[in-house]
């Protein structure tokens, strides 16, 4: 895609930091009886409990979430009574994927004197109909008007996989097969199972070609990471889980601009965070956010990673999905592999927006790459004044009459679920 | 910090109670468009977006980032979307300049807007949620009566106020992009339009805008070029609980602590002699003595004094306060905090026109949200640090 701009020369950080803790809440379809910060205390303390810290040690505090799951206008506020912000915290939210405010948080910890970061999301996709809340993200004057919802918008991006051949709907029940015998071993997981490729093909459709077992259950959910820079992380934990780079990229809105059988800003950021050279082929396992069966396809071939990798072993997004949450975890699984020696080195991703649109890739290692001290920025990553040209047209015409079509098809909460 | 920042362009819309020339895309570029301008840059020179505004309900749009990426020329870009509540546009420069000052980044393009046209803030502000009281009065409703207790704390005259009002809104009526221009605002005025919460009349209280805010944020070699960069001295952002039982709603600690630490970054021990003018966030009249005492301007208790004699007026008061007219001119509520920010920034590089104060070699920039317990500041300078 000739928009899209480039990568970085390498990743440029001035010192290590790595992930020396994870907790997460067990992803349910539906929490009635707690609301946030019932659900986040027992997560966050047991985050900070597993490396010997309290909130007082965190230098910096950093949350992801966003009000459309809760139905209510800051919804963060009340949430961060689960840390407890006193003495008054340095803080920051992000109304993002957590991941992205674990971003924030690496990136504060390089500029900061600060060693130490505890970042956190909750996510209740329960309170409504989450389907049609997601095309709230649409462009709000020409394509949510249409209410066109997130599961057939899906299905075009899967659709488009089909049509051009580059996978069939076995594929996808391959990936789905795969990753609910990966949950099976997954306390945390929604959804899990030992059925064969072949057995899931018997399906029904949620959206053509998208059968119920390609796409995510609907569960409300929570998790806390912690981090730690340099020495302390090495103090906190035998083998911290070490942050060798990271970099998100955004592409447009328009789904009618987008090639939606490729991931390019998934590939960028994976190539700014440090994936070029050999690098791919050292990758032991990789927590990919695809929430859609079709998604992972798409992100293995974006990341150009071997047959060898071991792709979502916790079941990934398929299993358990409580949206803000989901991309945190898939750091905080893929994180947890390296600590516990199953695993030397772990690429994590994760994803917003409609068809991938946003994405962010986060390389972790039992070994600290080398600190660049004070040393060479990443170059301009710029995108082309093209970029900009195609502005005020995003939602052609096209686009959204697409979306419409797509946006007939089923109201259910979950895909699949009778509600 | 570790290395240098510096902001490089800076750009606001005009702002309006209805901008319906302009759809939310529209907004943020014309803003984001001037911010370059001003840098001498293209889109292409930027490295990443941040983005920040207050709850998505405000426009309807759910992570309107997503779908503003190409309009902000985020495409193949990093971009991060921040909401810290009514600080927002404060934090997210702060994030913005926190990748620059990590090293990661030369050139940051940061926006924040609010189109409170498209949607209504006070529905927004008052969705019944399980477990909490509903927020049906609105800020000022909420505001009202912790300005009360200052007012009985520190036995300030009931004109107080007024005065402010009145102060702000002739500031405001030199600047071309402030939403109310009322040059003839006069005290009898604002004392006699309508009480809305006691102690905040109508003319007390900040507007409704339509408006966006953009800078570019730069590293000390990206800066090189630039004629009058406004250099980050220091920065901080700090956050308490909204209630529990002894929380001093009027002097919050977070607002204390965090310029302590902005004061210590920048070397300031007596900041009414040694920052020469102050962007702060007063939406509500009364807010001006209380964070004249919350910033160390004032002690406790005397902050209204120096809103009395004048000090704070950019007509020979010797810390002028909002000269820009403030956020009881203009509020684009998810830009509000930027404006401070950059309204800041333009002091220091000598760009802010009609309503420039002479000689700024340092100025202070203040957002607060929330129950008045998010805060996010800077203080900038006309010196590298």
């Amino acid at each position: 895609m000739s928009s899209m701009g480039r990568a970085g020369v390498a990743p440029a950080w001035r010192r290590p930091v790595a992930v020396v803790s994870f907790a997460q809440y067990p992803t349910c379809r539906r929490e009635e009886h707690r609301n946030e910060v019932e659900v986040l205390m027992p997560v966050v303390a047991e985050a900070l409990d597993a490396v010997g810290l309290t909130k007082d040690d965190m230098g910096f505090v950093c949350s992801g979430s966003s009000d459309y799951l809760v139905g209510a206008p800051f919804s963060f506020v009340m949430a961060l009574d689960a840390v407890g912000a006193w003495p008054p915290l340095r803080e920051s939210h992000v109304e993002m994927d957590g991941a992205f405010a674990l971003y924030e948080a690496w990136v504060m910890l390089q500029s900061e004197d600060i060693d130490t970061a505890l970042v956190y999301s909750f996510g209740r996709s329960s309170s409504g109909n989450i389907r049609r809340a997601l095309g709230l993200q649409l462009d709000p004057y020409t394509m949510a008007p249409l209410w066109p919802d997130s599961v057939s918008l899906a299905a075009l991006q899967a659709r488009v996989l089909v049509d051009r051949g580059i996978a069939s709907e076995d594929d996808f029940a391959e990936v789905a097969s795969r990753c609910l015998r990966n949950a099976t071993s997954n306390p945390n997981a929604q959804v899990s199972g030992t059925a064969s490729a072949g057995d899931l093909m018997r399906d029904a459709y949620v959206v053509e070609p998208l059968r119920r077992h390609a796409c995510p259950p609907v569960g409300d959910g929570a998790a806390a990471v912690v981090l730690a820079a340099g020495e302390r992380a090495s103090e906190l934990v035998e083998r911290p889980a070490w942050i060798t780079g990271m970099d998100h990229r955004v592409e447009t809105h328009a789904l009618g601009a987008r090639d939606l059988a490729d991931s390019p800003s998934t590939r960028l950021a994976a190539q700014a965070a440090g994936l070029v050279g050999g690098v791919a082929s050292k990758i032991d396992l990789a927590e990919l956010h695809a929430p859609f069966a079709h998604q992972e396809l798409i992100l293995a071939r974006a990341l150009g990673l071997a047959d060898g990798v071991a792709l979502n072993p916790s079941g990934g997004a398929l299993v358990a999905n409580p949206l803000m949450v989901a991309g945190l975890a898939r750091i905080g699984e893929a994180a947890r592999r390296v600590m516990d020696g199953s695993a030397h080195t772990a690429l994590a991703h994760a994803t917003s927006g409609p068809c991938l649109q946003q994405n962010l890739v986060c390389l972790l290692s039992d070994q600290p790459g080398p600190a660049v001290l004070g040393g060479a920025r990443t170059a301009g990553t710029a995108g082309t004044g093209g970029t900009a040209g195609t502005a005020g047209t995003a939602g052609t015409g096209g686009t959204a009459g697409t979306a419409g079509t797509a946006g007939t098809a089923g109201t259910g909460g979950a895909p699949g679920e009778e509600s | 910090m570790a290395e240098r920042c510096a902001v490089i362009g800076i750009g606001q819309t005009k702002h309006a109670s209805a901008r319906t020339d302009v759809s939310i895309a529209g907004l943020v570029r014309e803003a984001a468009l001037r911010a370059l301008d001003d840098a001498g840059l293209d889109w292409a020179d930027i490295d990443a977006v941040v983005i920040g505004k207050a709850p998505d309900m405000f426009e309807g749009v759910m992570m309107p980032e997503l779908y503003l990426a190409p309009a902000l020329g985020a495409v193949g870009k990093p971009m991060m979307r921040v909401h810290t509540a009514g600080s927002v546009g404060g934090s997210t420069v702060l994030v913005a300049a926190h990748l620059v000052t990590s090293g990661i980044h030369e050139r940051v393009l940061t926006v924040a807007f609010e189109k409170q046209s498209d949607s209504d803030a006070m529905w927004a502000l008052s969705v019944p949620q399980p477990f909490s009281p509903p927020l049906l009065a609105g800020a000022g409703g909420y505001f009202a009566p912790i300005i009360r207790a200052y007012i009985r704390r520190s036995g300030a005259p009931d004109h107080i106020g007024i005065a402010v009002a009145v102060k702000d809104r002739l500031h405001g009526s030199r600047n071309p992009y402030a939403h109310l221009h009322m040059p003839d605002i006069t005290f009898e005025s604002v004392r006699d339009s309508v009480m809305l919460w006691d102690p905040l009349r109508y003319l007390e209280t900040c507007p409704s805008s339509d408006g966006a805010a953009a800078m570019v944020l730069a590293s000390e070699q990206a800066a090189a070029s630039s004629p009058a960069p406004a250099w980050v001295h220091g920065m901080a952002m700090r956050s308490e609980p909204t209630m529990f039982a002894g929380r001093d709603q009027v002097n919050p600690r977070a607002g204390r602590d965090c310029v302590a630490d902005v004061y210590a970054q920048a070397g300031i021990t007596e900041p009414r002699r040694e920052i020469d003018v102050a962007e702060v966030y007063v939406p509500f009249s009364w807010y001006e003595p209380m964070w004249l005492e919350n910033l160390g301007f004032a002690a406790e208790g005397e902050g209204w004094k120096l809103t009395d004699s004048g000090a704070t007026s950019m007509d020979g008061g010797d810390i002028p306060w909002n000269c820009s007219g403030g956020v009881l001119c203009t509020n684009p509520i998810g830009a509000s905090g930027m404006l401070r920010f950059a309204e800041a920034a333009l002091q220091v590089r000598g760009l802010a026109g009609e309503h420039q104060v002479d000689g700024v070699r340092r100025a202070l920039g203040h957002a607060y949200g929330g129950g008045s317990q998010f805060f996010a500041m800077w203080v900038l300078g006309s010196e590298k640090p």
